[in-house]
């Protein structure tokens, strides 16, 4: 009987997780200063979401200091020192929704679902990156100092 | 020191070629012109050659050619620089549904079906006879709603990446994305051979790829969307020489 009730209070918290993809924040200024769900970011996952060509592709428009990357964009301003240039927070809030500092900001809204058009079927609903995945990202980018 | 942010802003403003389109062809390396601009060895050729033997070539049911009522395929010329346009029943055609419809119509002969290897070649032959003409859509009169609905969505943020065709073609032409430079987004060089799919393809295959890479819905070949996206490529592009067929990567 604890077990069956625990399996149920284990599939309430999955539902609850699946209906709930975006984490909640707080904007104050153009950032956003508490990490997400207060979960804790790794630079070294972060580079790698960064280069990560199936999911972030941060590099399709960006440049970062690093020589073993060929073919980065422009389009973005370049990585190189943006964690001297700009707080965690500021990262953060630029990271999850551009449009809230900047409403023509090219650059997508990664941890977002509501208020876009059109999306995909196999999208629809989910963030480009969790809330984990936005946290290691403002990790690799704020130890980015130049 | 404003006006010299002001200055340093509108120069940004025409680096990022804000309002210039420029012909596909200018986008291309070197090499790949070069190969856009020989028969001998574009491979779009092939579906040229096979295109004009179905011009030639009576459907099954006793119904004339196109040649039979055209004439030769050379009386194309010029066609192809005024597709889209809107027919007398008020429907938006490009060249594709213009010969869907003929062929239905006037051969009383099953439709090719989009993107099938006979339409592509008719396509692509009768396109070819325009080479290097300037695009003249009709912009006007019934065309002015279709005209309006694409620039709509041209200029509408759409999918998981939330982009629309215009921050990317207007707005950031010339930069680059990875290695690709990112072109003004014209349609003149339709149907294409395209290096990535190994084959010919139509302007509509080449958009789906595009809403794909936003993660947006693709719309289905010969949809309205496309179709009124279609004309309004056109209509950024009046003036632009037809390159169909054209050599992309």
């Amino acid at each position: 009987m604890r077990i069956v009730l625990a399996a149920v209070a284990l599939l309430g918290l999955a539902a609850a997780a699946a209906g709930q993809e975006v984490a909640p924040f707080v904007v104050s200024g153009d950032g956003i200063a508490a990490p997400l769900g207060g979960l804790a970011g790794s630079a070294e996952r972060g580079g790698r979401i960064v280069r990560n060509r199936e999911t972030a592709n941060c590099l399709i428009c960006h440049t970062i200091p690093d020589p073993a990357e060929a073919f980065m964009g422009e389009v973005g301003p370049p990585l190189a020192g943006v964690g001297a240039r700009l707080t965690p927070g500021q990262i953060r809030l630029r990271l999850i929704d551009p449009t809230l500092a900047n409403p023509d900001a090219v650059m997508p809204a990664y941890h977002r679902v509501a208020g876009l058009a059109h999306v995909d079927a196999r999208w629809r609903g989910r963030p480009v990156l969790s809330a984990q995945d936005i946290e290691d990202v403002v990790a690799y980018l704020s130890a980015l100092k130049e | 020191m404003r006006a010299a942010i002001a200055l340093a802003l509108v120069l940004a403003a025409a680096a990022a070629g804000a309002g210039e389109v420029r012909a596909p062809a200018t986008f291309l390396s070197p090499d790949l012109r070069a190969l856009q601009d020989d028969p001998s060895r574009h491979p779009g050729w092939l579906w040229v050659d096979s295109g004009e033997a179905h011009w030639r070539a009576p459907p099954a049911g006793g119904r004339p050619s196109c040649q039979g009522c055209h004439g030769d395929i050379g009386g194309m010329r010029g066609v192809a620089t005024r597709y889209p346009q809107v027919a007398d029943d008020g429907r938006l055609l490009n060249l594709e549904g213009r010969i869907e419809t003929c062929r239905s119509r006037h051969q009383q002969a099953p439709a090719f079906g989009y993107e099938s290897e006979p339409l592509l070649s008719l396509t692509a032959a009768v396109a070819l006879q325009s080479r290097g003409l300037p695009t003249a859509v009709a912009t006007d009169g019934p065309a002015a709603s279709f005209v309006a609905e694409g620039r709509r969505l041209f200029e509408t943020r759409m999918g998981q990446l939330n982009l629309s065709c215009a921050q990317c073609h207007e707005a950031n032409v010339g930069r680059r994305l990875r290695g690709d430079v990112i072109s003004s987004g014209i349609g003149t060089g339709f149907p294409a051979y395209r290096l990535e799919w190994n084959t010919m393809g139509s302007l509509h295959r080449r958009l789906r790829a595009c809403s794909l890479g936003v993660r947006a819905t693709q719309f289905s070949l010969g949809s309205p969307e496309y179709l009124a996206l279609e004309l309004y490529l056109a209509a950024r592009a009046q003036g632009l020489p037809i390159e169909a067929p054209g050599l992309r990567r």
